[in-house]
């Protein structure tokens, strides 16, 4: 064999990627070869390592050295530095992975060393492209113990008493879900993947199939044992161009090495795995439209019951759980039930890995112990707020969640908890909102997003969001009504109680959320014809300060309108009609003159 | 893929090519002087016969790395061998050929080539 003395990772997820991660690879292995060094150094394309903001990530091992936001300029400092002399090129290390003049390893960064990672185990660390480096750390270990030496119902017992929940939002008990379709008689049944992952800013699911395929492809083959499955399809979105590739890279391998197909490791057990692609609509992460998805059929939900256990994928029953639940499954097998339970809390078991975003300083993935509290994760974790400003509020759970208030930031990230409060787990999509957020505005934000997926097939949700944004609209654009907040609560409550499935049962929570702990913001934006945080834009006005004003002319240049006049020695105005609210004058005020009149 | 055993194997071979990027803080380590003084001397030879003959022997958990002049600029190639329990030999005046040896009686056997050493060097 051959080995290498260093190794060069290098993020291949989709953040680092658009970031040119592909090009930074090039530069790397055509520098390496000029300083002749491809025998001793390896280069190796990995999947995201989390802390996105800073990407494209480099990594390079033994050292563990953090390279951030890495230019293909960089690159031949780097190979010259550190891979040819040794000397680690400082000033590209992570922020607080410099100390002492001694760069520490990144599992000394603080936005690694809070983090328990689980799903994530093998995200940054192998090659997804390689099922060997998979094997390495123990991958396929769990389907041989199963298929070796479990029986159907051991599996579905270690599942259960591990505690492990759906962790695609609906928190629903995996081992639960499980019994249920093992208790239905069918020749046939199936196992889903959900990979449609739909929630603005969660990105979670992305980045295991990018980042570690196969362990997905594992847990597929260990449910279908269990349940008696022997064909499974993943659903995932055709805008995941590299997940897709590397899911498919990974059941090719896996089929090679027979750990997918008939008879796998000798036991008479036979299991396929196909991809199906979707077409992005939200709607198709709601399990009946999903499977209605991969029948070929037109993605619209059924109603339940019949739940998918007992009539599911071509009226079989099925088992569907999501990227993340399936990520945890191999792991649970191999160390135990009750090493998974003895991580988070009481009723919520194990880690949940979130997608920050928003007004946060390290945008990124992350995941934690359940019962972590808010605030660690976005202080600690996250590094706070960008320029010191202040926490407003936190969404979880998407356009189907809702929203937690600086009051509430100590609570413990759990799903029950989450659920007292009027917000939900979800699929783990964390958007950080500061003080300059309206709360009406994300509101009509979100709602905007169901009404334009909202597949059409219900009433409630088809008509009922739409009204109930156009109210917002109304609001946001100063001309309010009174009643208009009550009539938001009626819509809200009559369409969570009628829709057909989640997508509408959960579309009016944005709204019940905001009103439930920034009804004063909606009152001002009514009554007072005011949005508090000066985003609505046809409520608020540009003033210049005459005493502050030194009469550049500045503000005027940059008018995309021209609607500033005025003259040496005297002071700028702006027309407010034809003013269009864009802040550019405001921005480029060398004296800061100019105010934003909310 | 027929049993547990054939998987175990994949898995031992496969682990040795990505033993480097496990945190294994106790992990024998073979550190080379490469500054101006040590890469003039013939250090980067001496480097690759480690890595090569370290390969040959499957040894993935030993890991070779480079450091600056240690200061007896004299005696480079210099190679300082830490072990896991933290003491440390320093061999001067290294050749490919007495590489080949350090690793199959001191990394591998444990006896420490008292010969090559800065001790001997330096009587």
């Amino acid at each position: 064999m051959q080995i290498f003395r260093a190794h060069v990772l290098v993020c291949g997820g989709t953040g680092c990627t658009s970031a040119n991660s592909e090009k930074i690879i090039s530069e790397l292995e055509k520098n390496i070869e000029n300083n002749n060094l491809q025998n001793e150094v390896k280069v190796v394309k990995t999947g995201c390592f989390g802390l996105c903001a800073e990407g494209p990530i480099v990594v390079i091992y033994p050292e563990g050295s953090m390279y951030t936001m890495v230019k293909p300029e960089d690159v031949k400092e780097i190979v010259e530095e550190h891979l040819l002399k040794g000397r680690i090129v400082k000033r590209l290390l992570a922020g607080d992975t410099e100390a002492d003049d001694v760069s520490k390893s990144l599992d000394n960064v603080e936005f690694f060393s809070r983090q328990h990672r689980i799903a994530l185990r093998n995200c940054g660390i192998i090659n997804p492209e390689s099922i060997d480096e998979y094997i390495a750390y123990e991958g396929y270990k769990a389907l041989g113990i199963v298929l070796a030496e479990m029986s159907p119902q051991d599996v579905i017992k270690v599942v259960r008493e591990s505690g492990l929940r759906g962790r695609g939002g609906g928190g629903f008990p995996t081992g639960l879900k499980w019994e249920f379709a093992i208790r239905s008689k069918n020749e046939q049944k199936y196992i889903c993947c959900n990979a449609d992952e739909g929630d603005p800013g969660a990105f979670m699911d992305r980045s295991i199939l990018e980042g570690d395929p196969h362990s997905v492809i594992e847990a597929m083959a260990i449910a279908g044992y269990a349940i008696g499955a022997n064909q499974g399809y993943v659903y995932v979105r055709a805008e995941y161009p590299i997940a897709v590739k590397r899911l498919e890279i990974a059941i090719e391998q896996a089929k090679e090495y027979g750990l997918l197909g008939t008879n796998i490791f000798d036991s008479g057990f036979d299991f396929d795995l196909e991809i199906r692609l979707g077409a992005g609509a939200f709607v198709c992460g709601e399990e009946t439209a999903l499977m209605t998805s991969i029948e070929g059929k037109r993605g619209e939900p059924k109603p339940k019951p019949p739940f998918p256990a007992v009539k599911g994928l071509w009226d079989k029953p099925t088992v569907l759980n999501n990227v993340e639940t399936f990520a945890n499954i191999p792991i649970i097998i191999l160390k135990g039930a009750q090493w998974f339970s003895s991580i988070g809390t009481e009723k919520s078991k194990g880690t949940k890995v979130f997608a920050i975003g928003g007004k946060i300083n390290n945008t990124g993935l992350v995941e934690i112990p359940m019962g972590t509290t808010l605030k660690e994760v976005i202080y600690d974790i996250g590094g706070g707020i960008p320029d010191g400003k202040k926490f407003k509020a936190a969404q979880t759970g998407g356009p189907s969640g809702g929203c937690i208030p600086e009051g509430h930031i100590d609570v413990p990230i759990e799903y029950d908890t989450l659920i007292e409060l009027g917000s939900m787990m979800g699929s783990g999509g964390l958007i950080v909102m500061d003080e300059d957020n309206c709360m009406v505005d994300i509101a009509k934000y979100f709602l905007e997003f169901t009404v334009d997926e909202s597949c059409g097939k219900c009433p409630p949700c088809r008509i009922g969001t739409k009204r109930m944004y156009e109210i917002l609209e109304r609001i946001t654009g100063g001309k309010g009504e009174e009643g208009d907040i009550e009539k938001l609560e009626i819509l809200a409550k009559n369409i969570k109680s009628s829709a057909l499935c989640g997508l509408g049962q959960t579309a009016p929570n944005p709204v019940l959320s905001t009103l439930k702990y920034f009804r004063d913001e909606y009152d001002a934006h009514v009554s007072d014809k005011k949005c508090p945080a000066g985003v609505c834009k046809s409520m608020l006005s540009y003033v210049i300060s005459d005493e502050l004003c030194k009469s550049c002319g500045i503000c005027a240049r940059n008018c995309p309108v021209d609607c500033i006049s005025g003259e040496k020695g005297v002071p700028y105005k702006i027309e407010q009609e034809a003013c269009i609210k864009c802040g550019a004058c405001m921005e480029k005020c060398p004296f800061k003159a100019i105010f934003k009149n909310a | 893929m027929k049993s547990l055993a054939e998987l175990e194997q994949i898995r031992k071979k496969a682990l040795e090519d990505v033993r480097l990027r496990n945190s294994e803080k106790d992990s024998t380590r073979v550190v080379v002087g490469m500054a101006t003084c040590g890469i003039a001397a013939g250090a980067r030879p001496v480097m690759n016969a480690f890595i090569e003959e370290l390969g040959k022997r499957s040894l993935g958990n030993i890991k070779v790395t480079m450091t600056g002049c240690i200061g007896v600029c004299r005696l480079e190639p210099i190679v300082e061998v830490f072990e896991k329990n933290g003491t440390k030999v320093t061999y001067v005046n290294m050749t490919p050929e007495k590489a080949v040896r350090i690793v199959a009686e001191h990394l591998v056997n444990g006896r420490v080539c008292l010969d090559y050493t800065i001790g001997a060097a330096e009587k």
